[in-house]
C-alpha cells in the first residue's frame, strides 16, 4: 500500500472544485466544476462567490470522482486537501469537508501547499521528478519560482512576483482591451494574428539595478499599465487599436520575463529540469519560448497538459500521494486553512 | 437513533450526539468553543471528542442535523461542508434547521426574540411564540428591528404576537406593564409614550435570547437570556425529530445567507493618461 497508495485530493484554493483520486503515480479520477462563469461579470474572481460554489458543488464533485475511479472513501489510504494558499473562505469550505470524509471514513488526512501540489502534479504525467529542479508556478493567484529538493519534505522559493501576478496581468489586459475574462485563453488566441515585436511594453524587474534584489522575482503592474497608456494614447488620437498587436507584445513582454527568469534559476543553481505550472503554463508562447531557451542550455522542460496545469484536484491527490509514501505523518483535525501558508511546508505538520 | 448536531452559525462551534426515540429525544455529548474566528480549526476536533466521550463511532451514526443559519458565512460553512460530507462518507441523511429555530425553541414558552451577531453592527433576528418561530429570518440594524416587526405585521398576523401600527404604543405600554415584571434591561427614555426607546421590541415580545441580544439589549430593552445565547445541539435534533424518525430523504445544505455577495461590477476603465 505506501508504494501504490490510494489517495484522494481536494482542491478550493480559489474558484475551482476539484476532487482528484491517484494510486501512487496514476491518475484515477479527476473531477472539477468552476465557477469561473459567475465571476466573469466582476473581471475577477469574487472571493464569496467562489466560497459558495464551493460549497454547493463539492458533494457532487466528489461523487463523479469516486464513480470515475470506481471506489469508494472506505478504499482510500488518505485524504488530502489544500490547506494555502488562496482564499480563505474558499480554502475553509475545502478543507472543512475534508475533515469531514476524514472523520467519517477514519482515514488520516493531509493539509498541503497549494503550490507545491502544483508541482508534484507533473509526476503524474512525466514520472518521478529529478531533484534539485526548478519549478515556475504562473496563474491568476501566483508567479513564483521555486528550487525543488524534495518534493515531500520542503520547497525553497526563489523569486516571486512583488505586485500582479502573471495571469492578473492576463486578465487586466485582456479587460482593458475589452476582450472578456479568463484572460489568459482569450490574448492568447488574439495574439495569433499578431507581430509580438510591434510594441516594446517593459519588461519589468530585468534592470541590471533591480536584479540585485530582485533577481528572481517578478513585477508585471507596470507592464498593464503600460498597455493601457498605450492603448489609451491611441484612441485619443482617434486611431484603432491593433488589438492582435497589443496582445501579442503584451504576452511577449510577460513571456520573456518569466523564462529568462526561469532560465536564470536552473543555471544558476546548476538543475538540469524546469517544471512550468499554474494556469498561466497553458499558454501558448509561453511553452515555445521556455522550451527554445532551455534547449540552448540542455535544460529539460516538464509542462503537465493544460487540464493539470489549472488549478484541480489531481494535484492534491498526486502531493498527498508522495507525502503518504514518504511515511510523512498526517495532518491533525485542527489543521487550519491558511490564506498565506509559506512554501517551508509541504504539509501542515501533525 | 444517534444523531450528530452541528452549528457554526454563531461564534460557537458546536457538536453534539443525541438519541432519538419514538417518543422523545436525550443528550449524550456536546462540545462547545466559542471563537468566532476559529469554526474551521475547532468543529472537527469536537465531533471526534463527543464520539470518543460516547464511546461510539461515526458508523453508529443515523442521521446528522445542522443549523443552516443565518450567520456569518465564513463560519456558517464549515459546519454545513462538515456535515454534508460525513452525511455523504457515511450514507446517511443530512437534515437542516435554521439556526435561530435552535434557540427559539429552547427558549421555551412565551414570546421570544432571537438575535444573534451578524456583523457590520447588524443581528440576525426571528420572533417565536411558545418555541415555533412567527417572523424571520431576517437581517438588519439592531434598532430597525423594532420597526420592522411592526411593519411587518401587515395583514395577516399569527397569533400572540404581531400586531397592528396603530395599535403599537398601546401594546409597548402593555408589554411594559404586564410583560416585564423586572424592567427592559436598559433603554434610555426618550420621550415616546411608553417611556421606551423607539428602538424597543417590548410591544411584541416578552424577552430576548442569542448572543445578538446580549450584545444589543440596551436597543432592544427587553429581558435577555444570559444563559441562551447559542444553539443548543439537542433543540436543533428536536426541530427534525419527525424528519429523523420518518427516514425522510436526505437533505442538499443550503446556507440561510439572507444577504448577497459584497461585489461590484468594475465601472468604466479609469484613465492612465492625464
Amino acid at each position: 500500500m505506501r508504494d501504490e497508495p490510494l489517495v484522494l485530493g481536494i482542491e478550493t484554493s480559489c474558484d475551482e472544485t476539484g476532487v482528484g483520486i491517484v494510486r501512487g503515480h496514476t491518475l484515477l479520477a479527476d473531477a472539477l466544476a468552476s465557477s469561473v462563469d459567475q465571476h466573469a461579470r466582476f473581471g475577477g474572481v469574487v472571493p464569496e462567490v467562489a466560497s459558495r460554489a464551493h460549497l454547493e458543488a463539492l458533494v457532487p464533485t466528489m461523487q463523479r470522482a469516486l464513480d470515475e475511479a470506481g471506489v469508494t472513501l472506505a478504499d482510500v489510504d488518505a485524504i488530502a486537501v489544500t490547506s494555502g494558499p488562496g482564499l480563505a473562505g474558499a480554502l475553509l469550505v475545502g478543507v472543512a469537508a475534508a475533515k469531514g470524509y476524514a472523520l467519517a471514513a477514519e482515514k488520516p488526512i493531509y493539509g498541503v501547499n497549494h503550490l507545491a501540489a502544483h508541482v508534484a502534479v507533473d509526476t503524474l504525467e512525466h514520472g518521478p521528478l529529478p531533484e534539485p529542479a526548478v519549478a515556475m508556478l504562473v496563474s491568476g493567484g501566483h508567479s513564483s519560482l521555486l528550487l525543488v529538493d524534495d518534493l515531500t519534505a520542503g520547497v525553497t522559493p526563489l523569486g516571486a512576483t512583488i505586485d500582479d501576478a502573471a495571469g492578473e496581468a492576463f486578465d487586466k489586459v485582456a479587460r482593458l482591451l475589452g476582450l472578456g475574462f479568463p484572460g489568459g485563453p482569450i490574448i492568447d488566441r488574439s495574439a495569433r494574428d499578431g507581430d509580438r515585436a510591434s510594441i516594446a511594453f517593459p519588461r519589468g524587474l530585468t534592470a541590471q539595478k533591480d536584479l540585485v534584489a530582485h533577481r528572481f522575482d517578478f513585477s508585471f503592474s507596470g507592464l498593464k499599465t503600460a498597455v493601457a497608456r498605450w492603448v489609451e494614447s491611441r484612441e485619443r488620437a482617434g486611431e484603432p487599436v491593433p488589438v492582435a498587436d497589443v496582445s501579442a507584445s503584451f504576452q511577449e513582454a510577460v513571456c520573456d520575463v518569466l523564462t529568462a527568469k526561469a532560465i536564470d534559476a536552473c543555471r544558476s543553481n546548476g538543475v538540469r529540469t524546469l517544471v512550468i505550472g499554474g494556469g498561466v503554463a497553458a499558454n501558448s508562447r509561453l511553452r515555445v519560448l521556455a522550451e527554445e531557451r532551455a534547449a540552448r542550455h540542455g535544460i529539460a522542460v516538464r509542462v503537465p497538459r493544460p487540464g493539470l496545469c489549472t488549478d484541480n484536484g489531481a494535484m492534491v491527490a498526486a502531493l498527498g500521494s508522495h507525502l503518504v509514501a514518504a511515511g510523512v505523518a498526517p495532518s491533525r483535525l485542527d489543521l487550519p486553512a491558511d490564506s498565506a501558508m509559506g512554501l517551508t511546508e509541504v504539509s501542515v505538520p501533525g | 437513533m444517534l444523531v450528530l448536531a452541528l452549528d457554526t452559525a454563531t461564534p460557537a462551534s458546536t457538536a453534539a450526539l443525541v438519541e432519538v426515540t419514538p417518543d422523545g429525544l436525550s443528550g449524550i455529548a456536546e462540545r462547545r468553543t466559542v471563537d468566532p474566528r476559529a469554526h474551521g480549526e475547532r468543529l472537527a476536533p469536537e465531533i471526534a471528542a463527543v464520539l470518543a466521550d460516547a464511546g461510539l463511532r461515526p458508523r453508529d451514526l443515523t442521521a446528522i442535523v445542522a443549523g443552516l443559519g443565518p450567520g456569518p458565512f465564513t463560519g456558517l460553512r464549515v459546519g454545513l461542508a462538515t456535515a454534508a460530507s460525513m452525511g455523504q462518507a457515511l450514507g446517511i441523511p443530512t437534515y437542516g434547521v435554521c439556526s435561530l429555530d435552535g434557540l427559539g425553541r429552547a427558549a421555551g414558552p412565551g414570546r421570544v426574540l432571537i438575535a444573534t451577531d451578524a456583523r457590520r453592527r447588524e443581528v440576525y433576528f426571528a420572533t417565536y411564540v411558545d418555541g415555533v418561530r412567527v417572523t424571520g429570518p431576517e437581517v438588519a440594524r439592531p434598532a430597525d428591528v423594532a420597526g420592522l416587526l411592526y411593519g411587518a405585521v401587515g395583514g395577516a398576523l399569527p397569533a400572540g404576537l404581531l400586531i397592528r401600527p396603530e395599535d403599537r404604543s398601546t401594546a409597548t405600554a402593555a408589554g411594559k406593564a404586564a410583560g416585564t415584571a423586572d424592567g427592559p434591561a436598559a433603554g434610555k427614555a426618550d420621550g415616546t409614550a411608553a417611556g421606551q426607546p423607539e428602538t424597543a421590541v417590548a410591544g411584541l415580545v416578552d424577552r430576548a435570547a442569542g448572543e445578538g441580544a446580549l450584545k444589543y439589549g440596551d436597543v432592544f430593552g427587553v429581558p435577555v437570556e444570559e444563559h441562551l445565547l447559542y444553539p443548543p445541539g439537542a433543540a436543533l435534533v428536536a426541530l427534525a425529530a419527525d424528519r429523523i424518525r420518518g427516514v425522510a430523504p436526505s437533505e442538499i445544505l443550503t446556507p440561510l445567507y439572507l444577504r448577497r455577495p459584497d461585489a461590484v461590477e468594475p465601472s468604466a476603465r479609469k484613465p492612465v493618461l492625464t
